[in-house]
């Protein structure tokens, strides 16, 4: 007999935090496969998303139906049709339409810079190396709204101790695709493309911070940023760069495409932080898609116990 | 004397059917609004698209019904100087729905997030200045009011302007970065008020009066009707 993971652990539903970390069997643990701070990946969360070609005609599916914090699953629907990615256009709605013919295969990406291993990595190759975990992470945009997505990826500090960082790296830089005939968004002069994105060297090697290829039990979609993007889960979502071509470990603060167009808006860390409004609205409280009204953010967007530590003796007011 | 009552009986039935469309053209955002509301068409972030239809079609309300005076005395659309009152009221209409949007229905009047909203930001306070300076407006906007006030009806409703400049700050400390479309209607606001200026106004005069000479010098027997200044600011 078949029986989807959807069905197996539909009773995480009735389960909140509490109940499952005291109760809860190693199983449940793995299928909710969160965040929740497991650095290592669970057996039972490994999972391949489909191809892109099948993807189409699998429904998307999910190990959970909530994060650690019992907050429901945005839905796939709405996980897939608003999207900020100016690449394609500013119009959210749009970017699902927009990109609906965006080419990603073949896509390779090139790991470089102050390593002792450079190499270029087909994304099958990434896929049959690295394998894939569900992450349920809250999303929050700097706009002020916010998703529970399932993603399906890999620990970017994964990939990282493959390449071998040397002893003068301290960041990691990150470069979307740079197409203007795919990525009409491209023309726009009011930005500095390609879209570049950076981490301190301890924010990549942490354990929550995933290079995602999928999303749903899916292949990522490209309004989603296919095939392969990343996932900050408690920083802003436009840290969490997308179609990723180019990653660099580097010895300097890379300057990214927020940083040089607003410079005194978006800042390099951009951690969810309710207490540091950006300069024109506030940050303290946020819509979750799917729900009316708003709710209070949460420090480093409920990822405090994780990731606090990385910014202690910082003033996060100043390195916002 | 036949002929031309027939014409002011066909001239009055288009005003009519004009001043019933001023007023339909007004309310198909609303429509739209609910109707997209009902259907679920309102994207996944409805709140968002509420605040932003409700905002953008109380600026364009507010700017056409600029422009029904200058479009009466400068471009001689007469009946235009009576679509002002009910675009300036519908503008006020949208302009409460999305301060009630932003307050009522995204901030649930939660007084400690409203207050930070509100007041710490500085996009927000110039739009919140923009509504307060509108509603007196709205209020006065009977004929009885007019009479109530006489002159100082017309001081107190030159406020219009400093309210549209400051919807139009208002829009462009909300964009991101490309503020293409908030300029575009701060230039059509800035447009509409150098023309109430008098300099403008004395040139614009004198280019009429050389236009008259000029048509009378060439056919003096064609009559021309003039344009009245004295429309400009009366209802």
């Amino acid at each position: 007999m078949k029986i989807r993971s959807s069905e197996i652990t539909s009773e995480s539903v009735y389960l909140n935090r509490r109940q499952f970390i005291s109760g809860a069997g190693a199983a449940v643990a793995g299928a909710m496969a969160i965040a929740a701070c497991s650095p290592a990946p669970s057996p039972a969360a490994q999972v391949q998303p489909t191809t892109s070609a099948e993807s189409s005609a699998e429904p998307p599916s999910t190990g959970a139906a909530t994060d650690e914090l019992g907050d429901p699953l945005t839905t796939f629907e709405a996980v897939t049709n608003y999207n900020n990615f100016y690449e394609f256009s500013t119009d959210k709605e749009a970017v699902a339409i927009l990109s609906k013919d965006f080419v990603a295969e073949p896509w390779t990406i090139s790991i470089g810079g102050l390593v002792n291993k450079p190499g270029t990595y087909g994304i099958e190759e990434l896929l049959r190396q690295f394998p894939q975990e569900e992450r349920i992470y809250r999303l929050r945009c700097v706009e002020a709204w916010s998703m529970v997505i399932p993603w399906l990826g890999f620990p970017l500090a994964a990939l990282l101790r493959v390449v071998e960082p040397t002893s003068e790296a301290s960041y990691v830089r990150f470069e979307t695709l740079l197409d203007r005939e795919q990525m009409p968004g491209q023309r726009s002069p009011w930005y500095e493309w390609p879209y570049v994105e950076g981490l301190r060297l301890d924010e990549a090697m942490h354990p929550l911070t995933l290079l995602s290829t999928g999303l749903y039990g899916k292949a990522l979609l490209p309004q989603n940023g296919a095939p392969i993007r990343l996932v900050v889960p408690w920083k802003y979502g436009f840290k969490s760069i997308k179609s990723i071509v180019r990653i660099d470990l580097v010895a300097e603060q890379p300057t990214s495409l927020w940083m040089s167009a607003a410079p005194n808006e978006y800042g390099f860390y951009a951690n969810v932080n309710p207490e540091v409004s950006h300069p024109r609205w506030s940050q303290a409280s946020e819509r979750r898609i799917g729900e009316l009204g708003r709710r209070p953010t949460l420090p480093f967007n409920g990822y405090a116990e994780e990731v606090a530590s990385l910014y202690e003796n910082m003033d996060l007011r100043a390195n916002y | 004397m036949t002929e031309k009552q027939q014409g002011r009986g066909i001239g009055a039935q288009r005003s009519a059917l004009l001043q019933v469309a001023v007023h339909v053209a007004a309310l198909v955002p609303l429509a739209k609004l609910i109707w997209d509301g009902l259907n679920g068409n309102l994207t996944v972030n409805p709140i968002q698209e509420i605040t932003v239809r409700t905002g953008d079609t109380a600026l364009i309300l507010l700017i056409l019904s600029l422009a029904c005076s200058p479009a009466s005395s400068l471009l001689g659309i007469r009946a235009a100087i009576r679509w002002r009152r009910p675009l300036g009221l519908y503008a006020f209409l949208y302009a409460s729905l999305h301060f009630l949007t932003f307050s009522v229905l995204d901030y649930g009047l939660n007084p400690v997030l409203l207050r930070e909203a509100i007041f710490e930001k500085r996009y927000a306070i110039v739009g919140f200045a923009a509504f307060l300076l509108l509603i007196p407006l709205a209020v006065t906007s009977t004929r009885g009011w007019m009479r109530r006030l006489g002159k100082d009806w017309k001081k107190l409703h030159r406020l219009v302007y400093p309210a549209a400049l400051l919807v139009i700050v208002h829009y462009v400390w909300l964009v991101k970065s490309d503020i293409r479309i908030p300029l575009a209607y701060g230039g059509a606001v800035v447009v509409l008020l150098a023309l109430r200026t008098r300099p403008v106004k004395r040139a614009m005069a004198r280019a009429r009066d050389a236009a008259r000479r000029a048509r009378l010098g060439r056919q003096p027997e064609q009559g021309v009707r003039t344009a009245q200044n004295g429309v400009v600011g009366n209802d």
